[in-house]
C-alpha cells in the first residue's frame, strides 16, 4: 500500500511541476479584447447603446457588463460576430433585430433648417439651409440621431426592404447531425 | 437494358441517378402557347444588374422591340414578347422563392403580334467577332440552362482568354425536363448554326456536344445536322445527375478539372447551353432579340404534359391551363426537380431561364420529416464535387458557418444530389443554401460597417480640421484688430470698440 | 410532418431516393434473419428466449430514455435503429446466456451506449459491442460458457418450457455435458497447456470448425455461410459498401496466413480465423454500423484493415480468446481521427485545400 501511495503521490508531483513549468514556459499574452472588439463595432459613436460611443461600449461588452446585442445598428450579425469572439452562446431569437434601418426626409415638411446634418455621425443627409435634405442611402446607418432634431418631424426612420438580391434562406428546423471530426 | 449492362456499365463515381420522369412530354410535339392577353416582362431575368425600363406607360409597343436596356458591365436588354401597349411599370411577384416582388413592365398584347424591324445577317462569319458579341448582348441572349449568365459577356470572355474548346451542353440531366431534348430534335439545324457562330465568336477550334445517352433521338438529330463539320462533334454522355453541370460535362468530355475559383475558360473550355446556341443564331441570323423559349411543362397534376413554345412574360397559370390541371397541384416548381425553386402561386411570369415549370401532385410533392442523421456517408458518395455534405451541415446547425465553409462549402453546385440520396431526408440544400447567403450577408454587412466606420472617421477629421480652420482664422481677425488698435493708439486716444464675435465661435 | 419544416418555402430537391432510416434498419434486420434462425434451431429455445429479452430490453431501455426527455418515443423506436442493437447483441451472446445478461446487455446498449450520448447517430461507439465488452469483463464466467449444438428438435433439446426455466432459472444440472468450448478457447487453453495446435486440432474432442456453423459458439455468429449471405445481401442493395468487410477479413486473413506459415505449431490457421469467433458477423454487420464508421471510401479501408488487425493482436497474443468487439470499439474510437485524414478532395482543389494549378 505504502509504494502505491508513495509512486502516485509521485506522479502527481512530477505532473503537476510539469503543468506549473508548461504554463509558464508557453504563457500567452492575452490580447487586448477590447481592442478587438471595438474594431468590429461601427465606430459611428451613434450613441444608440446608451455609452458614449463605441470604445465605451466595447468596453462594458468585454467586461460582461452589456450584452452583445446592445448595438442596433450592428443587428444580429454584430451580435453573433461577438458572441464568437467571446465565447458565450446568445439566443438570438430574442434580440429585436427589425433588419437594417434608414432615415428618409419627408420632402414636403421639410424646412432646411439643417440641424439633421449636425448631428449625423456618418454625414450621410446633405442639403443646404433653406433646401430640402436627402438622406443618402448607402451612407445612412439608421441610429435614428437625425429623428428627435428634426423640429417638424420630417425625418423617419424605415425598415430597408428585403430584395430578391439580398434575401436569405431560412435556416432548416434543427435536426442533429452528430459532430465528429 | 440487360442486368448484366446495369451492374457494369460504366458510370462517373459521383452523382445520382434519379427515375428520369421524362416521358410521356418529351416525346409529345412542340406547341406554341396561344398569345396571353398580358405579359408581365421582368426586368431581372440573367445574372447581373437589373436592366431599366426605357418605355413609358401608355405606349405602344412592336414585338422585339427594347423595352429596357442593360446597364453595367454584367447584365442584359430586355425586348417586347409581343406587340401591344404598355400597361404598367411596377412589381411583379418575382419568381423566386423568397415571393418577393421585383420590377416588371406589363404589355396588354394588341393581338397582332407585329415584329419590329429585323436587321438579319446573311453571312455571320463575315462579321467581327467582337460584332457578333455585340449583336448576341444587343438581342438580350443569356444563358438557357438555367445560370442566365450573358451570354455576350462569356464571348468576351473566351476570346480573351483564347478559348481552344467550345463545349454545348445538352445534358439536360434534370429529371422531368425535356425542352433541351425538344430544341435538340426540332430545330438541330439552327443548333448547330449558333453554336458554329458562337465558336467563331469565341475563337474556338473544335465544338463539343455532350448529350445524355437517354436522349437516342437527339443524338441522332444533331449528328445529321453537324454531319458536315468536322470540327463539331456529337458525344454521348452517361445519364446520371448532375452530367449537366459545366464542371461535370467538362470532365466527362475533356478530362480537364476546373480549379477552384478560376472560370472554365481559364483552362481553354467554355460551355454553352444548345437552347442558348439556338438563340444566338436567331439573333444572327434572323435579327430577333430572345422574347420566346421552349418551356417544359410537366408533373402529374398535368393532363397535357409536354413541351411549349412561349412568350417571356406569360404567366405560368396560362401555361398550366393550356397544359390542364387535374385538381389543384400541390407544388409549382420552376425548373427541374433536383435544382427548381417554388414557385409562391401560379400569378408569377417565365423568365428566360425558365426551362420548365412542374405542376407535381401530392405524391410529388410529399415532403418527408426530417430525422437524425445516421452518419451513413451516402451523401458522401453522392457528391459530385467531393465535398463532406454531413459535416457541413452539422457545423452550420451548430452556427459554426466558418467550419463549414473550411469543408468547402464555397465549393457547393447546390445540385442537390446529398439531399435527394439521404435516408433521413434531412433538407441539406436548404442548410447550404442558408449558410452561403448568410455567410454573404455578413460579408456585406462588414462592408458597410466599415464604410460607415470611414465615414465617422471622414467626419471626425471634418470637424476637427473646421475647428482649426475657425481658430486659425479668430486668431487672424484677432491679430488684425490687435494692429489696428495699436496703429489707431498711436493715431489718437482709443475708443471704445464694442467687439462682435462671430456666432459660430460664441457657440463654441 | 411537422410544421416547422414548412414555416419557409420549400428547398429543392423537390424529389428522394427510395431509401429511409426504417428501410435500412429493416433490411439490415432481414440480411440477420437466416442466421438468427439457424441459431435458434441450433441452440434451441433458450436461444429463442434469450434473443427476445435482449431485443425487448434495449428496446425499453431507448423508450425509457425518450419518456425520461420528453421526445416521441413511437416515431424514434419505429427506426428500427433499437430493435437491431438488441439484435446485434443478443446474436453475440452465449446461446443459453441467462435472463438478467440480455437485460442488463440490452439495457446498457441503448442507455449507456446510445442515448446518453445523445441518440441516434450521436454514439461514438457501438452500442451493441458497448454492452457485450460490459458483459465479457463484468461476468466473464457465464460469457464464456458455451453449449455444444442441440438442435431443436433432437432428443435431448429442451422444450418451450424447459427453455424458460434455462434462461430464467438456474442452468440444469446436465449443463455441464452439454457445455462445450469454442475453438478459440480450447485452442487457448491447450497452448496454455503446453499442447501445441498440431497436436490439439487433431484430437477426437477438438472442436472443429463447420461452415455452415455446427458449433459452440455464440447465438447467431457460428454460420459463417448464412452471415456471409446476409452481408452479400447488404452489399447488393448497397446498404454497405464493400470496403470495410474486404480491408476487415483481408487484413486477418494477411495476418494468419503469415503467422501460421511461420509456425502452425502455434498459430491457427486462415480458415479457422475467418470461419470461426466473429469475424464474419463483425465484418458484415458490426463494423459497418454507418454511425461509428468513418464516411469515405479510403477511411473505410482503414477502419476495416484496423479492425482485422487488432481482432488478430487480440486473438493471438491478448487475454481473451476473441477479440472482434474489443478490435471494434478500439477503432471507433479512432473513426474521428480517420474521418479528418482520409476527407476526399474537392473538385478543382488538390488534397490539402488548395485551389489545383490553371493549366490551359
Amino acid at each position: 500500500m505504502w509504494l502505491a501511495i508513495f509512486s502516485l503521490t509521485l506522479l502527481g508531483t512530477l505532473l503537476g511541476l510539469a503543468l506549473g513549468l508548461a504554463a509558464k514556459r508557453f504563457h500567452v499574452e492575452a490580447s487586448s479584447i477590447v481592442a478587438e472588439i471595438e474594431a468590429l463595432m461601427p465606430g459611428s459613436n451613434c450613441g444608440q447603446c446608451g455609452f458614449a460611443g463605441c470604445p465605451r461600449a466595447a468596453a462594458a461588452i468585454a467586461d460582461g457588463s452589456a450584452p452583445v446585442t446592445v448595438c442596433p445598428p450592428g443587428g444580429k450579425a454584430l451580435a453573433q460576430m461577438l458572441a464568437a469572439r467571446l465565447g458565450i452562446s446568445i439566443d438570438l431569437t430574442s434580440v429585436a433585430d427589425e433588419g437594417p434601418q434608414i432615415a428618409i426626409v419627408a420632402e414636403d415638411i421639410c424646412i432646411g433648417c439643417c440641424r439633421c446634418s449636425k448631428v449625423c455621425p456618418t454625414d450621410a443627409i446633405v442639403g443646404a439651409a433653406k433646401q430640402i435634405h436627402n438622406v443618402i442611402r448607402e451612407a445612412c446607418t439608421g441610429c435614428g440621431n437625425c429623428i428627435d432634431r428634426c423640429p417638424t418631424e420630417a425625418l423617419l426612420l424605415q425598415p430597408l426592404p428585403v430584395t430578391v438580391q439580398h434575401w436569405v434562406w431560412p435556416k432548416p428546423a434543427t435536426v442533429v447531425i452528430a459532430l465528429a471530426v | 437494358m440487360g442486368i448484366f449492362e446495369k451492374i457494369f456499365r460504366h458510370h462517373p463515381p459521383w452523382g445520382v441517378h434519379p427515375d428520369d420522369h421524362k416521358l410521356p412530354a418529351a416525346n409529345a410535339p412542340l406547341r406554341s402557347l396561344p398569345l396571353p392577353a398580358l405579359l408581365y416582362v421582368p426586368m431581372q431575368q440573367h445574372v447581373g444588374s437589373p436592366a431599366r425600363p426605357v418605355v413609358l406607360v401608355g405606349q405602344h409597343v412592336l414585338k422585339g422591340q427594347l423595352i429596357a436596356e442593360a446597364q453595367g458591365n454584367v447584365s442584359a436588354p430586355v425586348h417586347a414578347p409581343t406587340s401591344g401597349r404598355i400597361s404598367a411599370i411596377g412589381e411583379v411577384t418575382a419568381p423566386h422563392p423568397s415571393g418577393l416582388a421585383q420590377l416588371a413592365i406589363t404589355i396588354a398584347a394588341d393581338g397582332a403580334d407585329t415584329w419590329c424591324e429585323r436587321l438579319p445577317v446573311d453571312d455571320p462569319f463575315a462579321l467581327a467577332p467582337e460584332e457578333i458579341a455585340r449583336r448576341t448582348a444587343a438581342a438580350g441572349v443569356v444563358g438557357l440552362g438555367g445560370a442566365t449568365f450573358p451570354a455576350a459577356v462569356k464571348f468576351n470572355l473566351g476570346r480573351r482568354l483564347k478559348v481552344n474548346t467550345l463545349i454545348v451542353n445538352g445534358g439536360e440531366c434534370e429529371p422531368y425536363l425535356s425542352s433541351d431534348d425538344r430544341i435538340m430534335r426540332d430545330r438541330a439545324a439552327e443548333v448547330v448554326d449558333g453554336l458554329r457562330i458562337v465558336m467563331y465568336a469565341i475563337g474556338a477550334r473544335e465544338a463539343l456536344v455532350g448529350i445524355e445517352d437517354n436522349k437516342p433521338q437527339a443524338i441522332a438529330a444533331m449528328r445529321v445536322a453537324a454531319a458536315a463539320f468536322g470540327n463539331v462533334q456529337v458525344r454521348p454522355v452517361p445519364a446520371r445527375y448532375p452530367m449537366g453541370s459545366d464542371k461535370q460535362l467538362i470532365q466527362t468530355l475533356t478530362g480537364k478539372e476546373v480549379p477552384a475559383d478560376a472560370r472554365a475558360a481559364e483552362v481553354g473550355v467554355l460551355v454553352h447551353n444548345v437552347s442558348t446556341c439556338a438563340a444566338v443564331h436567331r439573333a444572327l441570323r434572323r435579327g430577333e432579340p430572345l422574347v420566346e423559349r421552349i418551356v417544359t411543362l410537366n408533373g402529374g397534376a398535368l393532363t397535357r404534359p409536354g413541351n411549349l413554345l412561349a412568350p417571356i412574360g406569360t404567366p405560368v397559370v396560362d401555361l398550366l391551363r393550356f397544359a390542364g390541371v387535374s385538381g389543384r397541384p400541390a407544388r409549382l416548381v420552376l425548373g427541374g426537380p433536383m435544382m427548381g425553386i417554388v414557385l409562391p402561386h401560379a400569378r408569377v411570369p417565365i423568365v428566360k431561364g425558365a426551362s420548365g415549370i412542374l405542376a407535381f401532385d401530392a405524391a410529388e410533392a410529399h415532403v418527408a420529416e426530417a430525422g437524425p442523421c445516421i452518419r451513413c456517408g451516402s451523401c458522401t458518395r453522392a457528391c459530385p464535387m467531393g465535398l463532406l455534405p454531413l459535416e457541413m451541415a452539422s457545423r452550420i446547425g451548430a452556427d459554426d458557418l466558418a467550419g463549414a465553409a473550411g469543408f468547402g462549402l464555397s465549393d457547393c453546385i447546390g445540385c442537390g444530389c446529398c439531399a435527394y440520396v439521404c435516408p433521413s431526408h434531412i433538407p441539406l440544400v436548404q442548410y447550404f443554401s442558408y449558410a452561403k447567403g448568410e455567410l454573404s450577408a455578413r460579408e456585406r454587412s462588414k462592408l458597410r460597417n466599415d464604410a460607415t466606420r470611414r465615414l465617422a472617421e471622414e467626419r471626425v477629421a471634418r470637424l476637427e480640421r473646421e475647428a482649426r480652420e475657425k481658430a486659425a482664422a479668430a486668431a487672424r481677425r484677432k491679430a488684425e484688430r490687435d494692429a489696428a488698435k495699436a496703429a489707431a493708439g498711436a493715431a489718437a486716444r482709443p475708443l471704445p470698440v464694442r467687439i462682435v464675435k462671430p456666432a459660430s465661435e460664441a457657440a463654441t | 410532418m411537422i410544421p416547422t419544416r414548412h414555416a419557409g418555402p420549400v428547398a429543392a430537391p423537390h424529389a428522394a431516393s427510395a431509401g429511409t432510416v426504417p428501410r435500412v434498419m429493416l433490411w439490415v434486420s432481414a440480411a440477420l434473419l437466416p442466421a438468427t434462425l439457424f441459431g435458434f434451431w441450433l441452440y434451441g429455445w433458450p436461444a429463442v428466449h434469450l434473443w427476445w429479452v435482449t431485443t425487448g430490453s434495449a428496446i425499453l431501455g431507448e423508450a425509457f430514455c425518450l419518456r425520461l426527455m420528453q421526445k416521441p418515443v413511437a416515431p424514434v423506436l419505429r427506426d428500427g435503429s433499437a430493435l437491431l442493437t438488441g439484435w446485434l447483441l443478443a446474436l453475440s451472446l452465449p446461446p443459453w446466456a441467462p435472463w438478467w445478461a440480455g437485460v442488463i446487455g440490452g439495457l446498457f446498449a441503448t442507455v449507456i451506449g446510445k442515448q446518453v450520448f445523445g441518440g441516434l447517430g450521436q454514439n461514438l461507439f457501438n452500442p451493441a459491442m458497448v454492452a457485450r465488452v460490459m458483459l465479457l469483463i463484468s461476468f466473464p464466467v457465464p460469457m464464456t460458457l458455451w453449449t455444444a449444438p442441440l438442435p431443436m428438435l433432437s432428443a435431448n433439446a429442451p422444450g418451450f418450457v424447459d427453455g424458460l426455466r434455462i434462461t430464467f432459472g438456474t442452468l440444469p444440472a446436465t449443463f455441464d455435458a452439454m457445455s462445450s468450448a469454442t475453438l478459440f478457447g480450447y485452442a487457448r487453453s491447450e497452448l496454455s497447456r503446453g499442447v501445441d495446435l498440431l497436436q490439439s486440432l487433431a484430437a477426437t474432442q477438438a472442436p472443429t470448425i463447420s461452415l455452415l456453423g455446427e458449433r459452440a459458439g455464440s447465438l447467431g455468429e457460428t454460420s459463417s455461410l448464412l452471415i456471409a449471405a446476409g452481408g452479400l445481401l447488404l452489399l447488393g442493395l448497397r446498404i454497405i459498401t464493400w470496403h470495410i468487410p474486404f480491408a476487415m477479413l483481408a487484413t486477418i486473413a494477411l495476418f494468419a496466413s503469415l503467422m501460421h506459415g511461420i509456425d502452425p505449431a502455434r498459430y491457427l490457421s486462415v480458415g479457422i480465423h475467418l470461419l470461426s469467433g466473429a469475424a464474419m458477423l463483425g465484418a458484415f454487420f458490426i463494423a459497418t454500423d454507418y454511425v461509428t464508421s468513418p464516411n469515405t471510401a479510403v477511411g473505410q479501408l482503414v477502419f476495416g484493415a484496423g479492425v482485422g488487425f487488432l481482432t488478430y493482436v487480440i486473438r493471438t497474443w491478448g487475454g481473451y480468446p476473441e477479440g472482434v468487439a474489443f478490435a471494434v470499439l478500439l477503432m471507433n474510437a479512432l473513426t474521428p481521427v480517420i474521418d479528418r485524414y482520409t476527407r476526399p478532395r474537392i473538385y478543382g482543389r488538390d488534397r490539402r485545400g488548395a485551389p489545383l494549378e490553371i493549366d490551359p
